[in-house]
């Protein structure tokens, strides 16, 4: 059985005219889970909870054996460093690449080995933009040292919102196969949220569908998109589900 | 940004030790002169100011001196303070502002000792206890300024009062002005308390402009505007160089005599100030060396001294 | 054509007197077609006189030199002083929400366009020996003067500062939160991306304090060799009537703006991917 790292047990975020109710779900180390659902369901809400950047009204977030409810004050700074997230727009320093990249190990004063960094590098094809400035950056490049950087320091957890939202077929591959490789050799969680259902296929293994501030149904792979349990999830596959 | 940093720091610090100066509070000023520098022995330094021996004397305590701008300008103090600071090993620490501005000073004993010219001003200044005791150190005439020529025959006026009244006339006449300082100075409460010996009601008259502005900076005016003005002697013939639309028009009379006190501030109300140093400032002032030196100011630039010696 | 005297006397010529056709008149008791030939000769020598008080710096003239050194330790430090309070305090009003900011912003803003001179009357009078502070001894020295300069360009530095933090990205603190930086490092990188309206704000804060006059008189006194600045030593030379003089200082004073703000933008445009 592999191991949990998030388990979310009534939890119940509110916004004005908004929110979220995750009764219960659970997240496993080394798989990549995949969110599916119209814009404003709540996925980037979720993610938001799950990388602790704001907390629940009610309910439990356990992660890595540790219970973080929401009367929890402060989350310690290492659980939060074992957390990375890449927004659909990235969003990079004004310096060279080469800054951006090696910024998550500056703050956490962590070696700067550069070996061990070029692989990462070359894997996205970003070796020979390194000395140059994040602005000079086509939306894809920036994108892709977006991804660098949140990889850089071997995070535990990585979350995704709508990565490749953006980018066109060469760099969603480019993305794609980096962080099916690094689910592979590291094993983290990795969150994806995702609008695009084929994409959810190809690199998920559970995927789940979340509309209106409630999850609809979380299954492997192959139930959700050929077998799915609920009449909304066919709905959705079949573009029928109005937003 | 680590290195623009350090950049930074280093340009401060250059900056905060680098300049030569001395201590400024007044405590011991170990090797430096009053000027932060040594300057050559005994030759003239620039800008008029008295020369200042290579290694100054080492500053026993700082006083500070409130005095006018016109008598700073006149640079009178600059010729005879290093004495007295060489005599005594006390350093004299000068600021000319307006009369009102060094008597409020005074009252607040942010200053030892004052050297002003506004009798009425001083004689309220002891008597409500702010001073110790006034001593007449010197005293010069105020001469009226008016356009080169003396278009108006004003010198050949008998007094004060015929003067002023042929001053009016000429400015109504053809449009010349009179400038007054308007600043509330000794200078200023002079020239106001005259007009009403001739008559003259200066208020709304559109001859009469009033500058707000110290005694320098009212002849730079009256000279641009080629008009009358009301000055002290010495601050005209230290400036005359700069004035040369303007010539003495009317001196001499009694009314026109302005006279220099010097009064300590009185420990009693401010207990901090030094008050036997301002003594000792004091007692220079109206000694017979002093007095010779005040009495001899100016002679060899002017022809005539600038001051007349007056301490009894 | 009349020949004038002069007399050389600590370091000025001074007109003495005026020969003409054998008549000697001493300066007051000039003709007045005398006085206008002497006016134009005068003329002259004050356009001399600006070049002749440049000449007093290239000597290396003391009295100069040391008027430079006050100015630039009291602008210095004070600039110091509200760089170390002011970015720190514009980025935390640029960064953060809480009650009563726009209070804190207007008051700021007021700050910035605030009479130099109303904030030397304060210091003076927090100074002045029946004040408050009288008995620090501070008034009538540089300390005063740096204290009232510090006030003078703290509104400044931290005005800009706050409205370059203000341009950030707010999506770019959340990512880098999100990557897990702190919430001072990530102050430190919105300043740091903010840099070049932090310079601005510094440049700013400089600008505004060399050039001041009205409050360094008030605390500082223009005591010859102490407090003596180069704006307060344009205002007594301007007085006396020294125009070239006056002039020399203000070119003087020019040029170390100047060479300060090209300073700070070289060394800005040094810094790898700085400029826009």
């Amino acid at each position: 059985m592999t191991e949990k790292s998030y388990y979310i047990r009534n939890l119940l975020k509110k916004y004005p005219g908004f929110e979220l109710e995750i009764k219960d779900l659970s997240l496993f180390k080394g798989e990549i889970f995949c969110m599916l659902g119209p814009s404003g369901a709540g996925k980037t809400t979720l993610l938001r909870l799950l990388n602790f950047l704001e907390k629940a009204e009610e309910g439990e977030i356990i992660f890595e054996g540790r219970n973080f409810s929401y009367h929890s004050n402060t989350y310690p700074l290492e659980v939060m460093r074992k957390i990375t997230t890449v927004f659909q727009r990235p969003a990079l320093l004004k310096d060279s690449v080469w800054k951006n990249i090696i910024y998550p190990l500056k703050i956490r004063n962590q070696r700067v080995d550069k070996a061990e960094i070029m692989p990462l590098v070359e894997e996205l094809g970003i070796s020979h933009l390194l000395r140059q400035s994040s602005r000079t950056l086509s939306g894809g490049e920036a994108q892709r040292v977006a991804m660098a950087r949140a990889l850089v320091f071997k995070p535990r957890v990585l979350l995704l919102d709508e990565p490749t939202a953006n980018l066109d077929p060469t760099n969603i591959k480019i993305i794609e196969q980096m962080v099916t490789k690094y689910a592979a050799e590291e094993r983290p969680t990795v969150v994806w949220i995702t609008h695009n259902h084929f994409q959810a296929k190809r690199v998920g293994d559970r995927t789940c569908l979340i509309d209106g501030g409630l999850i609809v149904e979380v299954s492997e792979k192959d139930t959700f998109f050929n077998n799915p349990e609920q009449q909304k999830t066919k709905a959705f596959l079949s573009g029928e589900m109005f937003f | 940004m680590k290195r623009v940093a350090v950049l930074f720091i280093v340009l401060i610090m250059m900056v905060v030790t680098g300049c030569q100066q001395p201590a400024d509070t007044g405590a011991d000023d170990p090797h430096g002169d009053s000027n932060g520098a040594p300057a050559d022995n005994g030759a003239p330094a620039d800008n008029g100011e008295a020369a200042v021996p290579e290694f100054g004397p080492e500053y026993a305590d700082t006083i500070v001196l409130a005095t006018t701008t016109s008598t700073y300008d006149s640079g009178l103090l600059d010729k005879i303070i290093p004495v007295f600071e060489s005599m005594h090993g006390i350093e004299v620490d000068i600021i000319s502002l307006g009369t009102g501005q060094a008597i409020n000073i005074a009252e607040r004993g942010d200053c030892d000792i004052i050297l002003v010219h506004a009798p009425n001003l001083e004689d309220q200044f002891v008597e409500e206890g702010y001073g110790t005791e006034r001593w007449n150190v010197m005293y010069n005439e105020f001469v009226f300024l008016g356009p080169n020529g003396d278009p108006a025959g004003i010198a050949e006026s008998a007094d004060i009062e015929s003067a002023l009244i042929k001053m009016q006339e000429h400015m109504e006449d053809e449009g010349i002005a009179f400038t007054s300082r308007g600043d509330n100075s000794g200078t200023h409460n002079k020239e106001v308390d005259l007009w009403p010996l001739a008559g003259i009601e200066v208020e709304g008259q559109e001859w009469y402009t009033s500058l707000g502005q110290g005694m320098g900076d009212t002849l730079i005016t009256t000279n641009e505007m080629e008009g009358y003005t009301m000055t002290d002697r010495g601050t005209y013939f230290s400036m005359m160089d700069k004035l040369p639309n303007l010539e003495i028009v009317f001196e001499g009379d009694e009314a026109l005599t302005n006279p220099y006190s010097i009064i300590p501030v009185n420990p009693n109300k401010h207990p901090g100030v030094k008050h036997e140093e301002a003594l000792l400032l004091a007692e220079f002032f109206i000694s017979d060396e002093a007095q010779k030196m005040i009495g001899e100011f100016g002679k060899d630039t002017f022809g005539e001294p600038l001051f007349f010696a007056d301490a009894q | 054509m009349p020949e004038m005297f002069y007399m050389q006397t600590q370091g000025a010529l001074l007109p003495h007197k005026i020969i003409e056709n054998d008549r000697a008149f001493p300066i007051r008791y000039c003709p007045r077609a005398v006085v206008k030939r002497i006016a134009a000769v005068k003329q002259e020598e004050r356009n001399m006189e600006a070049v002749n008080a440049l000449k007093l710096l290239l000597t290396f003239d003391p009295y100069v030199y040391n008027i430079i050194g006050v100015s630039l330790r009291v602008s210095g430090i004070a600039l110091l002083f509200s760089t170390l309070i002011g970015i720190p305090v514009g980025t935390i009003l640029g960064l953060t929400h809480f009650r009563g900011k726009p209070f804190v912003t207007a008051l700021l803003y007021t700050g910035m366009g605030f009479p130099p001179v109303v904030i030397g009357l304060f210091v003076f009078l927090l100074f002045s020996s029946v004040g408050p502070m009288g008995s620090l001894g501070w008034l009538f020295t540089t300390k005063a003067m740096i204290t009232a300069q510090t006030i003078i360009a703290f509104p400044l530095v931290s005005g800009f500062t706050m409205a370059a933090v203000l341009s950030v990205d707010k999506n770019l603190m959340k990512q880098l939160q999100a990557l897990g930086a702190t919430k001072l490092q990530a102050s430190w990188a919105a300043i740091k991306e903010a840099r070049i309206g932090v310079l601005v704000a510094i440049i700013a804060g400089f600008g505004g304090i060399i050039s001041e006059v009205g409050a360094v008189m008030l605390v500082g006194g223009n005591i010859e060799g102490k407090t003596r600045v180069l704006t307060t030593a344009i205002v007594l030379e301007t007085r006396q009537g020294n125009f070239g003089v006056a002039i020399a200082f203000g070119i003087i004073l020019l040029s170390i703006t100047f060479i300060a703000n090209l300073t700070m933008v070289t060394l800005q445009k040094r810094h790898l991917f700085a400029s826009e």
